[in-house]
């Protein structure tokens, strides 16, 4: 067995209580940690050594419950989970914890995940299918088929990264990564009838998956590997092959891709932006573009680079396209 | 030391909006002797967006670009951040999936390609970290950028997700507390600057679609980078350089206040630590007037 080895960790943990405190402040411990400890045995530690009122959730202990998301530093974790010498690795031994977001405490470490709820709620997170009360024989889902959910199903509705997506901390309307999550999970169901509607709530403008800013930070944060951005690329690509894309900004946006690439094998940018906006609503864009027109940054149409063996991708766009739009 | 040599993806902004970049790019490559084979054949990598239409043929098309690497025998190496991301991605699903990649070469094979996994990816910025060195690069630095407090801007697609930048870097960079970039400025001389947003978010894929979120995180990282004491930033992506760049005024607006600071392209700022001049690093390109030199 490997020795016990400890190192000193100072730890500074939020502290905010509503009926007692004006604001939020910091409490700050030193305190020796081993290889073995998690982060909530840390909390432990310092609720029944040094104080007893330290709020906090914790359920399981076992990484499932989803109730002991907390940040560190700035990163999402799950208290029963994340090592404190894995930690220490990334950050050093000066450790900041903070509830997972500081605009929805209750108190310390415990927030009130209403908004999560509403946004799951929303979706229609459940399978939609007209059955029988008693059927005579269970619906069975082949092993092949199961893969489809492409472990959705593994949220345990944590929130981390739902409270790590820049999107929605400026968009309060987006839906959120863990919920287009869940609206993939019960889309990709062979059972579920209920796609389309589906579909429908994620495709609004605003709220739906239009609004993601792709910053990758959902499937770095998720502690299940849920990759939740790997499922909004999906419910995109459902969009379109439902035929239920809209003609707007945002779609033209992804298909201008394939339009320029066509042509030129490269992205047209200028053309990409007037595709994308129409005639009319590209106008916002020509005092940024004059600007960047002085400086030598707009190349124009009859200037347009081409990629050397055009005909190629041509070919091969001809050939590989599965969806139209 | 052997001399350097990869297969060049310079993606289309180096063509189009940041001339800058492309130019910046083969100056430095010049003054470490590493030599860059473009390929000339390649395709646009759909910048995370053509795959939200068409999957597959996203695929087939980067996958393409890096079986023209591999023709070359050589590690591809891109000079944009969601060129990175698209190319790796592709790799990444290819070489972990025999079906998928026996879908795509089915494709590649109507115009003679194979996409076979044998060349690696990776950014310009770590190829000059982990293959060329930063003591290699400190002993050829003949203007130190001692005098500046220099923000890094990570930009996300090169350090998120992990599981791709520990494929295709040495250097197994934290997306929580990423260094590169910091070493990278302190090895050209430089004084780094720590801030809450360098390695968020700048807001670029959603300009068009959702231009207030767009538009307030690229006011909260010049702030935030004003604010730490900055006295410019520097980045190794073309999209967040020109969305740091020339976004500035919507920027100012959705967040309530001036905010601006001129912004280098990696390439720029090791370019001028190592002699190169203002004309060869295309600094006249900028909208934000480089006013420090
Ligand atoms: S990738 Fe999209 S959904 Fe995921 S955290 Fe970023 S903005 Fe949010
Ligand atoms: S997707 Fe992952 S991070 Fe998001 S709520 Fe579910 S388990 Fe948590
Ligand atoms: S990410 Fe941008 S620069 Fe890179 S290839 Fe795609 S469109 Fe071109
Ligand atoms: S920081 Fe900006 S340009 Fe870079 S990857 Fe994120 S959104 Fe794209
Ligand atoms: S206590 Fe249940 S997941 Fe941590």
């Amino acid at each position: 067995m490997d020795a016990i080895t400890s190192q000193q960790v100072t730890f500074k943990i939020f502290r905010f209580n509503e009926e007692t405190d004006y604001l939020p402040f910091y409490n700050t411990y030193t305190l020796n940690v081993t290889h073995e400890e998690v982060v909530l045995d840390i909390l432990n530690r310092i609720k029944w050594d040094h104080d007893g009122s330290l709020s906090y959730r914790r359920s399981c202990r076992h990484g499932i419950c989803g109730i002991c998301s907390i940040k560190i530093n700035g990163k999402a974790i799950l208290a029963c989970k994340s090592r404190l010498f894995d930690l220490i690795k990334i950050f050093g031994t000066d450790l900041t914890i903070e509830p997972l977001s500081t605009k929805r405490v209750i108190k310390d470490l415990i927030i009130d995940k209403k908004d999560f709820w509403e946004k799951h709620a929303h979706v229609n997170p459940y399978l939609v299918s007209d059955i029988e009360e008693t059927p005579a024989s269970e619906h069975l889902v082949s092993p092949h088929d199961a893969e489809k959910l492409n472990e959705a199903d593994y949220c345990i509705q944590c929130g981390a990264c739902h409270y790590s997506c820049p999107a929605l901390a400026i968009n309060e309307q987006f839906i959120g990564p863990a919920a287009f999550a869940a609206a993939f999970r019960f889309s990709a169901d062979v059972r579920d009838e209920g796609v389309l509607e589906r579909l429908h709530i994620v495709n609004q403008e605003a709220q739906g998956v239009w609004d993601c800013v792709k910053c990758m930070e959902c499937a770095e944060v998720c502690p299940k590997e849920v990759n939740p951005i790997e499922k909004i690329t999906k419910l995109h690509n459902m969009i379109f092959e439902a035929h239920i894309a809209k003609n707007n900004v945002a779609t033209r946006h992804a298909v201008g891709f394939a339009h320029s690439i066509a042509k030129h094998g490269l992205l047209d940018e200028g053309e990409l932006v007037r595709y994308s906006e129409g005639n009319i609503g590209v106008l916002k864009h020509v005092p940024v573009a004059l600007k960047m027109f002085s400086k030598g940054k707009i190349v124009l149409p009859w200037n347009m680079p081409k990629a050397d063996k055009l005909d190629e991708i041509k070919k091969l766009i001809k050939s590989s396209s599965t969806v139209k739009f | 030391m052997k001399k350097l040599k990869y297969a060049l993806f310079t993606g289309c902004t180096a063509k189009e909006s940041t001339p800058e970049q492309m130019m910046s790019t083969l100056a430095v490559a010049k003054k470490l002797g590493i030599e860059l084979v473009e390929l000339t054949e390649a395709s646009c990598c759909g910048a995370s967006h053509l795959q939200d239409y068409d999957d597959f043929l996203s695929l087939v098309l980067n996958a393409r670009n890096i079986a023209y690497a591999e023709k070359h025998g050589l590690t591809m190496v891109t000079i944009c951040n969601t060129c990175q991301l698209n190319t790796a991605m592709t790799k990444h699903r290819l070489d972990h999936n025999a079906d998928l990649k026996a879908k795509v070469n089915a494709k590649l094979g109507e115009v003679g390609l194979e996409y076979k996994g044998t060349s690696q990816i990776t950014h310009f910025l770590y190829a000059i970290i982990d293959d060329f060195g930063l003591d290699a690069i400190k002993k050829m630095v003949v203007k130190p950028l001692s005098q500046f407090n220099i923000a890094p801007f990570y930009g996300c697609h090169n350090i998120r997700p992990s599981e791709l930048q520990n494929e295709t870097h040495k250097g197994h960079e934290n997306p929580y507390n990423p260094t590169s970039l910091d070493d990278l400025i302190i090895a050209c001389g430089g004084v780094s600057v720590d801030y809450v947003e360098k390695n968020k978010c700048c807001g670029f894929h959603a300009e068009l679609q959702a231009p207030r979120t767009a538009a307030v995180l690229t006011g909260n990282a010049v702030a935030g980078a004003m604010d730490a004491n900055a006295d410019w930033m520097v980045t190794p992506c073309p999209l967040c350089h020109l969305k740091l760049d020339t976004q500035t005024h919507h920027a100012s607006l959705a967040i309530g206040r001036d905010v601006s600071l001129p912004v280098l392209h990696m390439q720029q700022m090791v370019g001028l630590a190592l002699g190169c001049t203002s004309e060869e690093l295309g600094l006249k390109h900028h909208v934000t007037k480089v006013d420090f030199l």
